[in-house]
């Protein structure tokens, strides 16, 4: 994929991609679940994928409903389950594209086993998780991504426990493909997406995107602007993480301690599941 | 007819394998009805293990052992359990070697099927031994029924060691009178 | 050339073998057509799993191991999506964790099969033993309104025959099925005897055949809708939501709830005729009838004869189909007999239904025998004896 994408308008992409019966949608002002769901289509769009050999599955939230926009077959599951519903289309049918949208809670929380043992499984499926900190459909409660110290409903008095770093744990387990992204540059995302799609085996791409509504208003982060300045302060890319952690000073080092990586953490080529099924149906098949 | 069998020993002798192909020579290769349930102890070696097959020319309803029409014990804590389990004029084989204390069965048949097992190269094949015992003393399936369903249920490259026994056990016994 | 089903019978092996009920479980599962498998190691019902991992990668289906009974129901549900019959097996505990997508499957009408092998609860309790303990957490396990199909089978053979019974009657009613055994018949070993295809019904899920103007949740005259796989351009939108006919989620829509709702049970409720099978001895010129089902149906069936032979005019009427429950069978024999006896192998569950449906026409007698042990025939007497001296 050349560095310069040609991308249609959004209007363009709304007449092709969405499904028009379903709008508008559920999200709020200043959600970012919109700017994800048109990466995604972007990606889609640069890749030609075809949508009639496509399924999007999602589990329970906010971002789960991201799988009912898109004009393609869609599942969307139970909670926390999507994975697993994802992984017997993907076993049953090597030849759909699978594209999973979830979110923290969804993904990580009660779904937290299932991703564990879908990447080391290397079930060739996209996923979309759409990371915003806190449980948003149900009004605010803590996640397990939910920052330290930070308000929500379940948390009235501040959060004691420690977030999970999602794509460190997708990293470790062995996903062939992991990067993470915030909302505020469009092109990273969408190269990484299309990336995704095209990785054998599990691919995640975490999305960092604001909830103004049901978290950014128990932490200073109701207003637009204060919000993206918050991810700009709070982030940084793998390689300045990785170089200041070489040859920076003691101090440089000690100011990373509460940010987030970005980039692409992992990319390799590893065989999934369907392949090495194949191979053995292969050897074993009468 | 209905006959039930229940054969029962330690975790290890092959007890259920032993049921399991008597009742497939008796359903399978005799065409009777048979119906085979087992219970083991909680280990998967060693502890207490008992299996029992019911063989009838008719449909079998309650899949339970009332009381045995044969007794094969291959330890003296299964015999000890089970020896009173028995209907009147019950065919009982235990192999004297394990079982050392069998007053209350004077009557029994006894076959050294583990010896015997050890003499052929291989002491898993005491339960086969056992099953010849069976079949030569009771009849309750064919001898031409017993080796099919052996044959059938061993590894290729054991087949002639499984037949040794099945035959040892069935001419250990011809010498015998109950 | 061999066919595919040919390649089917060669995977299963002998056409007459000596196999427990879970092998026959799965070889039902195969002989309807089963393709794909996902399951969860659990005792009693681990062989079912077992055969279906060795049989299926044989005939080009897929097998796959899950993290849990969660994931394992998921992957059958997200797998029929694409249009193949699939399966999965497990016990008591297992079954629980099932519940939530066994709702989904459900309300996203998703033709699919489980196993339940039972074994004794509540929690972890004998996981070796047989019991009948599930029997309403079948029906009322998962959440909300609706109507389930269980069957039952008595013997090693019947459960190979109701296990392809239920992969029809999920396809023919979009609907997940149960086929109820436990641990004791899980574990029986018994002849089998494998069908040629010209001695059993396959019955397909009806397939929609034009994309013009495709709604995926409009029923036809019996109630079900057409069905249309995933990645066949029909861009169908699933969801566990209250949904409309077009599959968009309506979940605030009180009058949309109540026409899917009602419809998803209706289906069901309206075709029992074509989905209830029992089977009855010594219905005539009986005083006490027994009602039983699963491997205790078959104590009872010895009685039958040893009753009358007593002078006990004993009949059994043999439920198959559970759910839904063949109330109308219940009520003709509650009229015509004096006392009813119910053995079971839990406190009493079956047992409220037939109340329910006897309607004070007769006494109803329970026979509760829980730990792993069935009821003996000799029980079965005794408690004929008693109820007999009671009533008459």
């Amino acid at each position: 994929m050349s560095g310069l994408l040609k991308l249609k308008t959004a209007a363009e992409l709304r007449q092709i991609y969405l499904r028009h019966e379903m709008f508008p949608t559920i999200f709020c002002d200043g959600c970012g679940l919109g700017n994800v769901l048109n990466y995604t289509l972007w990606a889609l769009d640069e890749l030609q994928l075809d949508l009639d050999r496509t399924v999007f599955v999602s589990g329970i939230g906010c971002s789960s409903r991201l799988s009912g926009y898109v004009n393609a077959d869609g599942m969307h599951t139970t909670h926390g389950r999507a994975l697993a519903f994802a992984s017997g289309i993907k076993a049953a049918q090597p030849d759909l594209n699978v594209i999973v949208f979830t979110g923290d809670g969804d993904g990580s929380g009660i779904g937290g086993n299932h991703l564990l043992h879908t990447i080391r499984r290397n079930m060739d499926l996209t996923v979309i998780l759409v990371n915003n900190f806190t449980y948003g459909m149900t009004g605010g409660q803590v996640a397990p991504t939910t920052p330290i110290d930070s308000f929500s409903t379940t948390t009235p008095y501040g959060n004691i426990e420690y977030p999970l770093d999602i794509c460190a744990l997708a990293q470790t387990l062995g996903a062939p493909y992991v990067a993470r992204w915030m909302i505020n540059q469009p092109y990273p995302p969408i190269k990484s997406i299309a990336q995704g799609i095209q990785k054998r085996g599990f691919a995640l791409i975490e999305m960092l995107v604001p909830c103004p509504t049901a978290y950014g208003r128990r932490n200073g982060l109701k207003q637009l602007e204060t919000i993206w300045q918050w991810y700009r302060d709070h982030t940084i890319l793998i390689d300045d993480y990785e170089h200041i952690m070489h040859f920076g000073s003691p101090e440089e080092r000690a100011a990373l301690h509460d940010k987030i990586k970005i980039g692409v953490f992992q990319d390799y080529e590893r065989e999934s599941f369907e392949e090495r099924w194949a191979t053995l149906v292969e050897q074993v098949k009468l | 007819m209905k006959q039930e069998i229940r054969i029962c020993g330690f975790g290890g002798q092959g007890v259920i394998t032993a049921a399991v192909i008597l009742g497939k020579a008796a359903a399978v290769y005799d065409g009777l009805i048979a119906c085979q349930v087992q219970s083991y102890g909680p280990e998967a070696r060693g502890g207490a293990a008992r299996a029992e097959v019911i063989i009838a020319n008719e449909p079998i309803g309650y899949p339970g052992i009332h009381a045995a029409d044969i007794l094969v014990a291959m330890s003296q804590e299964a015999f000890n359990r089970y020896i009173n389990d028995i209907r009147p004029g019950a065919t009982i084989i235990i192999d004297p070697d394990m079982v050392i204390t069998y007053e209350a069965a004077p009557y029994a048949h006894l076959v050294p099927s583990t010896r015997i097992a050890e003499e052929l190269g291989n002491v898993v094949v005491a339960n086969i031994v056992m099953l010849g015992a069976v079949t030569a003393l009771t009849g309750v399936v064919s001898r031409e029924a017993m080796l099919a369903s052996t044959l059938a249920s061993v590894p290729s490259k054991f087949k002639a060691l499984n037949q040794q026994a099945l035959e040892a056990g069935m001419t250990v016994v011809a010498g015998l009178s109950p | 050339m061999s066919t595919h089903r040919d390649r089917l019978r060669q995977a299963m092996g002998d056409k007459v073998q000596f196999v427990q009920g879970d092998d026959a479980c799965a070889y039902g599962a195969i002989l309807a057509g089963c393709t794909f498998f996902a399951g969860y190691p659990i005792t009693p019902a681990t062989e079912v799993a077992e055969r279906m991992a060795e049989i299926l990668p044989k005939i080009e289906g897929c097998y796959i191991q899950m993290e849990d009974e969660i994931a394992s129901m998921g992957a059958i549900v997200g797998a029929s999506w694409t249009g193949v019959k699939t399966m999965t097996a497990t016990s008591g505990p297992g079954f629980s964790l099932m519940q939530e997508n066994l709702g989904y499957a459900i309300m996203t009408e998703t033709p699919c099969v489980i196993v339940n092998v039972q074994r004794s609860g509540p929690s972890t309790g004998q996981p070796t033993l047989g019991a009948y303990g599930d029997m309403m957490q079948a029906r009322w396990g998962t959440h909300g309104d609706h109507e389930i199909i269980m069957l039952c089978p008595a013997s090693v053979q019947e459960a190979m025959e109701l296990t392809i019974v239920a992969f029809n009657l999920a396809e023919a009613y979009r609907t997940p099925v149960l086929v109820f055994i436990d641990g004791e018949l899980g574990h029986m070993r018994e002849r089998l005897v494998i069908p040629e295809d010209d001695e059993f019904e396959l019955v397909e899920r009806t397939c929609a055949t034009s994309r013009e103007g495709y709604r995926p949740f409009a029923a036809d005259e019996n109630l079900v809708p057409a069905f249309a796989p995933f990645g066949a351009g029909f861009r169908t939108y699933v969801t566990g939501l209250t949904h409309n006919e077009a599959g968009l989620p309506r979940s605030a829509s009180a009058p949309i709830h109540d026409q899917l709702v009602r419809r998803l049970a209706d289906k069901i409720l309206r075709n029992t005729d074509q989905i209830i099978r029992y089977e009855e001895f010594g219905a005539e010129e009986c005083e006490i009838a027994i009602i039983a089902y699963g491997i205790t149906a078959r104590a009872c069936r010895d009685v039958v004869e040893e009753g009358r032979q007593r002078g006990l005019k004993v009949g059994l009427l043999r439920l198959i189909t559970i759910w839904p429950f063949p109330d109308e069978v219940v009520a003709r024999w509650a009229t015509r007999v004096q006392a009813i006896l119910v053995p079971e192998m839990n406190l009493g569950q079956i047992v409220h239904p037939i109340r329910e449906a006897v309607a004070g026409r007769c006494p109803v007698m329970l026979q509760s025998k829980i730990g792993g042990e069935l009821h003996t025939p000799t029980e079965l007497i005794d408690a004929l004896e008693e109820l007999r001296c009671q009533v008459c």
